[in-house]
């Protein structure tokens, strides 16, 4: 595409930035009176919620498909590129700040809370008054603390399911850095070969995920409400899989982008967002593995 | 290709569109969203100060008088809620929205609809916020800081917690849409180290606010799971930590003190040298204590916690680390006094509000480094003393700046002069009655007034009943701001010449008065000597 050379592109007025605060709006109040209504009382927050869902995905649906429309008109020249590109790094360094705020709280828990609660540091009369007969310890034996919230549970084995979902996500990340290079050469046959393969690798980690938890619910007795241990374990693996899957929809859709022929091999900032994004998910899940199931 | 460019242009082009609704709800233009930040800030100013002016009426005779204990920790909760997320972030976003493209020569933000969105996100979210006062049960009521487990208490959890999200969100996106403007769209030839010091206070706090914002959006997520989903990271029965909550949420909290007070230094950076008639004393010097107050601020949270029994290498570790922030921050007050040292001054109203910046904002900063000692803290800890400290900071510091500028650019804004009197009249008024208003609870504090009661000792009488009636004037003196707004929005006949004071500098007093609809769309051609900062040599 030509540029226009010292001309800035500012984009026209647009309604989907007020639609997505409504939407948003409506998403939230709708959950938040669904939270506080009584339980087993219908409420209309449940409804509202799935209204204020649905018009989310709506309002992602129209405004990227405004955005696409304009990058393909060849509206967007280097300038414009790069403000993308700025903007998609820094929301990535967002996100890392944002688990970094639960992985934070998963050492607290480990190398301080616990402890203090078995009698170590200054938390000695703490453990004399209160629970002198926990002896604090992490994982199945004290990561329920002393008043063994959620009763006595199980950890998952890190070694089987967790490690096959590591090679998953590692050879992901090779098959999108493949499809990449092939984006780059004009190969789309073999984008979409691994471009595909990456998705499929995303949706396998997503089942196995989805029965570990199953597992860990009705085999484990490990559940969100398993103390300290539960809580960080099923915060941190959930926030991360609900990225996988965000990751994995917008692989999909970048599919169907290489398919119908929207990328060139100079102009394709959404493939590397998408794949930048992928990566992001992916080094997260390595420290998941690390702190959460080995350690 | 460029057709359809040229299209998609065009339809912006010649000036504001005709519709209402077109217009304000769906803009991409960065000063019809600046005007929006900053009347939904000034809006907010008054709701949050009208919660002061409750706060104040209860506390001005001892004993319970006009409202219940649970509406008055309500009031105080909401208050500083409104004020720091309502009041002063929007307006710093605001004015960074208006200034920074003309400052660097950009015809708009590099992202103009996120910008449009990271607005439009605000009301909603205080709709959401100030709706629970209306609720059964009430708002929250824990304080703004949201220690569980009080705040777990009462059925707002939910709404409190969303509305922070979308608050971070909001402020998230705003921060990024500055650091690509800033990094991005500078016309060339604007150097980073010519730019104006506001617009590199701005680069800093965003950096700031998209490291801590998700922080603080973790942080109420585990408070919303705890209260509705049964985890228990500040719950010590399944081996969690309230205290953990206190070190999260002032790893967010901390940095965002400064949130709010970076961006002020910068406003006050460009006022100080267009009043004094002489650039900025050590340009370099100011960026960089502006850097290494932020790089400081992720690593003294802990001194809000100083009570909370804290290992003793902890308190001694942040307690030197907090102390350290007074070398930056004095290099600052230095140079701001050192511009002014034989400059040819004048005292027009924005010069009047940044002087009182200086001197009250380094009297805060003084409280706040009698607050760094630790065992010092240990009594000044929660009493009005930290009330008093704050006030300084936020009120005198962060507000008074934020005048400042609106006086300093609003005939750029508007294409009309304000009232130089009535301008006069407002800061005076303000200056004087905030003294009066937040002097006295340094007393209070060190005489052992807790914060965040209704009601008091008798001994503490007096000085609550002058605190007060300095509230309640100063809270009318503001009043006076709308006023001279309003006057020079629609009603001033003097006309703004393009560089409204005779010693300003910088691209945007290069651009017609009042500013075109759109400026900059070809990149303007930089002149060193039109800069604020062109020959920095030091």
């Amino acid at each position: 595409m030509a540029q226009q050379q010292g001309v800035y592109f500012v984009p026209s007025k647009s309604q989907w930035p007020i639609v997505a605060a409504v939407v948003m709006f409506v998403t939230v109040l709708g959950a938040a009176h669904w939270l506080n209504a009584p339980p087993g009382e219908a409420s209309f927050g449940k409804t509202m919620l799935t209204i204020g869902f649905v018009g989310i995905l709506l309002m992602f649906f129209g405004w990227f498909r405004s955005v696409i429309r304009e990058s393909l008109a060849g509206n967007y020249n280097s300038q414009v590129d790069r403000s993308f590109r700025m903007g998609m790094m820094w929301f990535i360094f967002s996100e890392v700040m944002f688990f970094g705020a639960f992985f934070g709280a998963l050492f607290y828990a480990r190398m301080f809370a616990v402890p203090w609660l078995g009698g170590e540091g200054h938390g000695v009369l703490t453990h004399q008054f209160l629970w002198d007969d926990y002896a604090a310890s992490w994982g199945a034996s004290g990561g329920g603390g002393p008043g063994r919230v959620g009763g006595s549970f199980q950890t998952v084995a890190p070694w089987g399911l967790p490690l096959l979902n590591t090679l998953i996500l590692l050879s992901s990340s090779v098959t999108v850095t493949i499809a990449h290079h092939a984006l780059k050469a004009g190969h789309r046959g073999k984008i979409l070969l691994f471009l595909g393969l990456t998705v499929l690798l995303g949706a396998t980690f997503l089942w196995f995920q989805a029965h570990e938890y199953i597992e860990a619910y009705k085999e484990l007795n490990l559940t969100l409400q398993s103390g300290v241990y539960g809580s960080t374990f099923f915060m941190l693996t959930g926030f991360h899989g609900m990225h996988v899957t965000l990751g994995t929809i917008m692989l999909a859709i970048i599919w169907l982008r290489v398919a119908k022929g929207h990328f060139t091999k100079e102009h394709h900032f959404a493939f590397e967002a998408v794949a930048w994004y992928w990566h992001f998910v992916d080094v997260v899940w390595l420290g998941l593995f690390m702190f959460v199931y080995i350690l | 290709m460029a057709h359809a460019a040229t299209h998609d242009h065009h339809d912006d082009h010649h000036g504001a569109p005709k519709n209402f609704f077109v217009r304000w709800c769906m803009s991409t233009n960065h000063k019809d969203i600046g005007t929006l930040y900053l009347v939904f800030s000034l809006l907010m100013f008054f709701i949050g100060g009208s919660f002061a002016m409750v706060i104040r009426a209860e506390l001005f005779k001892p004993g319970l008088q006009l409202v219940q204990p649970y509406f008055f920790n309500e009031m105080t909760t909401m208050h500083a809620l409104v004020m720091i997320f309502g009041a002063v972030m929007p307006a710093f976003v605001g004015l960074g929205n208006w200034m920074i493209p003309m400052m660097i020569g950009a015809p708009d933000m590099a992202l103009p609809r996120m910008n449009n969105l990271s607005f439009w996100i605000l009301p909603f979210a205080f709709t959401l916020l100030l709706s629970t006062l209306f609720l059964p049960g009430g708002g929250p009521a824990g304080g703004w800081t949201m220690y569980p487990p009080l705040s777990l208490q009462g059925d707002s959890v939910a709404y409190l917690v969303f509305a922070v999200h979308l608050m971070g969100i909001s402020s998230i996106m705003g921060a990024i849409n500055i650091i690509a403007t800033i990094l991005n769209m500078r016309a060339p030839g604007m150097d980073l180290l010519k730019m104006p010091v506001f617009v590199w206070s701005w680069l800093i706090t965003a950096f700031l606010l998209i490291a801590v914002m998700p922080v603080l959006a973790g942080a109420v997520t585990m408070l919303l799971t705890d209260k509705y989903f049964g985890t228990s990271f500040f719950n010590a029965a399944g081996g969690g930590d309230p205290i953990l909550f206190q070190h999260i949420f002032w790893f967010f909290g901390h940095p965002e003190v400064y949130i709010m007070i970076l961006p002020a230094f910068g406003l006050v950076s460009e006022i100080i040298p267009t009043f004094a008639r002489k650039p900025i004393f050590g340009y370099k010097a100011m960026v960089f204590a502006i850097a290494s107050i932020a790089f400081l601020s992720f690593i003294v949270w802990a001194h809000h916690m100083f009570a909370v029994g804290l290992p003793l290498g902890g308190e001694i570790f942040f307690m030197y680390a907090t102390m350290l922030i007074a070398v930056p921050t004095g290099v600052k007050v230095f140079n701001w006094v050192s511009t002014m040292w034989g400059g040819s001054m004048t005292f027009e109203t924005p010069m009047l509000f940044a002087v009182a910046f200086v001197i009250l904002f380094t009297i805060g900063g003084f409280s706040g480094l009698m607050l760094a000692l630790a065992p010092a803290d240990f009594q000044y800890h929660d009493s009005y003393f930290v009330v008093a400290h704050f006030h300084y900071v936020l009120v005198t510091g962060a507000i008074f700046a934020i005048i400042a500028s609106t006086y300093y650019w609003l005939p750029k804004w508007t294409g009309h002069m304000y009232s130089e009197t009535w301008g006069k009249i407002h800061f005076w008024n303000s200056v004087i009655w905030v003294n009066v208003l937040f002097f006295p609870q340094h007393f209070l504090g060190l005489a052992g007034m807790p914060r965040r009661i209704p009601d008091y000792n008798v001994a503490f009488a007096n000085f609550n009943m002058i605190s007060s009636i300095g509230g309640f004037l100063f809270g009318a003196s503001q009043l006076i701001f709308v006023g001279v707004i309003v006057h020079a929005v629609w009603f001033s006949k003097k006309k703004a010449p393009d560089r409204v004071w005779e010693g300003a500098r910088g691209l945007e007093w290069t651009l017609p008065s009042p500013a075109p609809y759109h400026t900059f769309e070809v990149p303007p051609v930089i002149h060193d000597d039109e800069l604020a900062h062109g020959h920095t040599d030091d």
